[in-house]
């Protein structure tokens, strides 16, 4: 048997091509208005002391000079970091979660639909919602004082209140990532799972052997999905939440960007940690391309 | 429809819209039924002095409003007539907006809206920051009701038994946006600084080392550790849970306003007027405990409107005598046009607060410092209350703070 050669992809008559080109027009614009040209204007805000009322003059690299000698900016790039570091809840937690249904546990549809209903809400409700919760006459305090346990400033302390916060985000979005599992459960194959069974392998060995490692695309997916959901929406919650505080203790770059740019009018200082925030993302994206093609492969 | 007439029609429509002279009007107040008069009369007599113009109030988030306008202003689209706060919000925007001095005769609390003598804003009410106290808390701790504190040394020992009594704290305090930290930085300055002082700070050339600013992160951190805050304070928003607070009688003593939000009418409703007193806050090594008072709101014309003459006019309608009154009834607040009589405003404690005004009068130094110093003051009175710094380091980081963000 012989293989034929890979044919060449056609790229169709010029006629093709423009009309394909047609098509693609109003998604290039919509991507050059929206998309490209903020970025590049952003880009140059960076570089100047704007202070929103005219161009501003050029001052170098000044802005992302003070980004880094910030004491705020560092810390809310440290807060960033600590939120990262919870990655493991945020995966494992609604994977879990999806597993137990997936194995058929008595009311699984009814905790499938209570554990996404908080994903519809928008997160300045969350954040209402959960500020009756958590404040210091809130509810979790009555409880906790109803055992006997002393009352906490969960949202007012520097201790707990990014904890806080993140449990709320939490909450409020690990539903979506339960259902994503349970999709990507029902791609593992139940006839080896089976055969595991017949093997004699227990619950424990069966999840770590044979489950995890087949959903390894979904976890990596989840995952970056995840980390970009975390670092460009937690805004309405802290803004309702704590509002960066207390001192920097809540403070995200995202909610920097709109302090310094809504509230002391820096428009250029907010463009410089823009940029910044934007390259993370972009580090993060570069990442999810690779994994999705990588997967893609496999 | 032929294309012809179509076109002639359009045409006819977008000149007529033309000829109608709208002027366009950004505030956060307008949507308040409480306002509604004020608005209404002066749409009514402006509309009336130019045949043919309109004006549309456009209502804005108060929260975002500062951020929407500098994106209208940075576009091109702002309004023509826009309301603002005084001191930093009207100076760092005064190359947008019409100079005004020439108009602003007659107006207290300019201040607030000059920089280097220049006004860019008329205002509309004065704000200043007085202590309200509940009597029946007073009298339930064995103290006079009639004899509020004159001294820092009286108020410690009337603190000292409203804790004693047990019931409620000595002052409702909501920090969580900073705005405890705020109010106390006007409270600790307005008794000892001189008009040199004053001048100094609104360069931002004194430092937080001088005695007289340090006081500022001192005395905060004195009525924390005397326990005069409710637990909590760093998560409760001063607007309005603090407020809400003190009006259901559970805080002897609160920071409130004369403002736009005219704090002695709600408070005389809610406790009623028999039960509210009122104060200024005195400090520590100071004689006389004065009351610091600015401009408000005010109205500011923008420099890129083409129609000012038109908005010039607006703005000299809604802060003539007549409009003014019509606002300060309605809302009680403290009206910034000397023409207009507050007499028909009633109260025993606005009585005593316009006395203070007369008598002892003081600026409001938290309402011209640099907006990223006064932020982070706000963010190091929220670590000073949770004890997680001292006095010392919140002095270096303010210090350092200044310095890297000169006026």
């Amino acid at each position: 048997m012989t293989i034929s050669p890979t044919p060449k992809r056609r790229r169709g008559s010029r006629a093709e091509r423009r009309f394909a080109l047609m098509f693609l027009l109003p998604t290039l614009a919509l991507i050059g208005i929206f998309r490209i040209y903020p970025l590049l204007r952003g880009f140059w805000l960076s570089f100047t002391d704007t202070n929103g009322l005219g161009q501003g003059s050029y001052i170098g690299a000044e802005n992302y000079i003070r980004a880094v000698t910030d004491p705020n900016f560092q810390a809310s790039i440290v807060n960033t970091l600590l939120l990262l570091a919870t990655l493991p809840i945020w995966i494992m937690l609604p994977m879990l979660l999806a597993i137990l249904i997936h194995q058929g546990v008595p009311g699984g549809r009814m905790f499938r639909a209570v554990y996404f209903l908080p994903a519809v809400l928008s997160s300045v409700i969350v954040g209402s919602i959960f500020n009756v919760v958590l404040r210091y006459d809130g509810s979790l305090n009555a409880a906790l004082g109803a055992i006997g346990i002393d009352a906490v400033d969960w949202l007012g302390g520097s201790a707990t209140a990014l904890g806080s916060l993140i449990a709320v985000q939490l909450w409020s979005t690990f539903g979506m990532s339960v259902l994503i599992f349970m999709s990507g459960l029902s791609t593992v194959p139940d006839d080896i799972i089976e055969a595991a069974r017949i093997d004699g392998a227990t619950f424990w060995q069966r999840l770590f052997l044979i489950i995890i490692p087949s959903l390894r695309p979904i976890i990596e997916f989840v995952a970056v999905v995840t980390t970009i959901g975390v670092l460009t929406s937690m805004f309405g919650l802290i803004y309702v939440l704590t509002g960066g505080g207390p001192g920097t203790a809540t403070t995200m770059p995202e909610f920097l960007i709109w302090l310094e740019q809504g509230k002391l009018n820096r428009p250029g200082y907010a463009a410089a940690i823009s940029m910044i925030l934007f390259l993370m993302m972009a580090g993060v994206a570069t990442a999810q391309v690779r994994i999705m093609s990588r997967n893609a492969r496999v | 429809m032929t294309l012809k007439s179509l076109l002639i029609a359009t045409t006819t429509f977008m000149a007529t819209g033309a000829l109608a002279q709208e002027i366009t009007v950004w505030d956060w107040k307008s949507g308040d039924p409480v306002t509604a008069a004020y608005f209404d009369s002066a749409k009514a007599a402006f509309e009336a002095a130019h045949p043919g113009a309109t004006v549309n109030f456009v209502v804005q988030p108060h929260d975002q409003y500062y951020t929407l306008l500098g994106t209208a202003l940075a576009s091109g689209e702002a309004p023509d007539v826009l309301l603002l706060h005084g001191g930093a919000q009207t100076t760092t925007r005064a190359d947008a907006l019409v100079n005004l001095t020439d108009m602003a005769g007659g107006f207290g609390g300019l201040d607030a809206f000059s920089m280097e003598g220049q006004t860019y804003a008329l205002p509309l009410t004065i704000q200043g920051f007085v202590i309200y106290y509940n009597r029946a808390r007073y009298t339930e701790a064995g103290l006079d009701p009639n004899a509020p504190p004159q001294t820092y040394d009286d108020l410690i020992a009337a603190c000292d038994a409203i804790i004693a009594a047990g019931a409620v704290p000595c002052f409702a305090m909501g920090n969580k946006e900073g705005f405890g930290g705020e109010f106390a930085a006007t409270l600790a300055t307005a008794n000892s600084f001189t008009p040199d002082d004053y001048a100094a700070w609104t360069a931002g050339t004194m430092p937080w080392t001088d005695p007289k600013v340090r006081a500022i992160v001192e005395l905060w951190v004195d009525g924390a550790t005397r326990g005069w805050y409710q637990d909590g304070a760093n998560s409760t928003a001063k607007f309005m849970d603090e407020y809400e607070s003190f009006m259901r009688g559970e805080a002897a003593h609160t920071v409130g306003l004369l403002s736009d939000v005219a704090h002695w009418k709600q408070f005389d409703e809610f406790l009623g007027a028999e039960n509210v007193g009122a104060f200024a806050f005195p400090t520590p090594g100071t004689e006389v405990a004065r009351l610091p008072f600015a401009g408000g709101i005010g109205w500011g014309v923008t420099a890129g409107s083409d129609q000012q003459e038109l908005a010039l006019d607006l703005v000299r309608i809604l802060t003539d005598g007549e409009r003014e009154a019509i606002f300060a009834i309605d809302t009680g607040a403290l009206p910034a046009n000397s023409a207009v009589d507050t007499s028909a405003l009633s109260s025993p404690t606005l009585t005593t607060i316009l006395g203070l005004m007369s008598s002892v009068p003081a600026g409001m130094p938290h309402a011209v410092l640099n907006p990223v110093v006064l932020e982070e003051w706000k963010r190091q009175s929220q670590t000073l209350l949770n004890g997680e710094t001292t006095v010392d380091d919140v002095i270096a980081a303010m210090e350092a703070t200044r310095l890297a963000n000169p006026q």
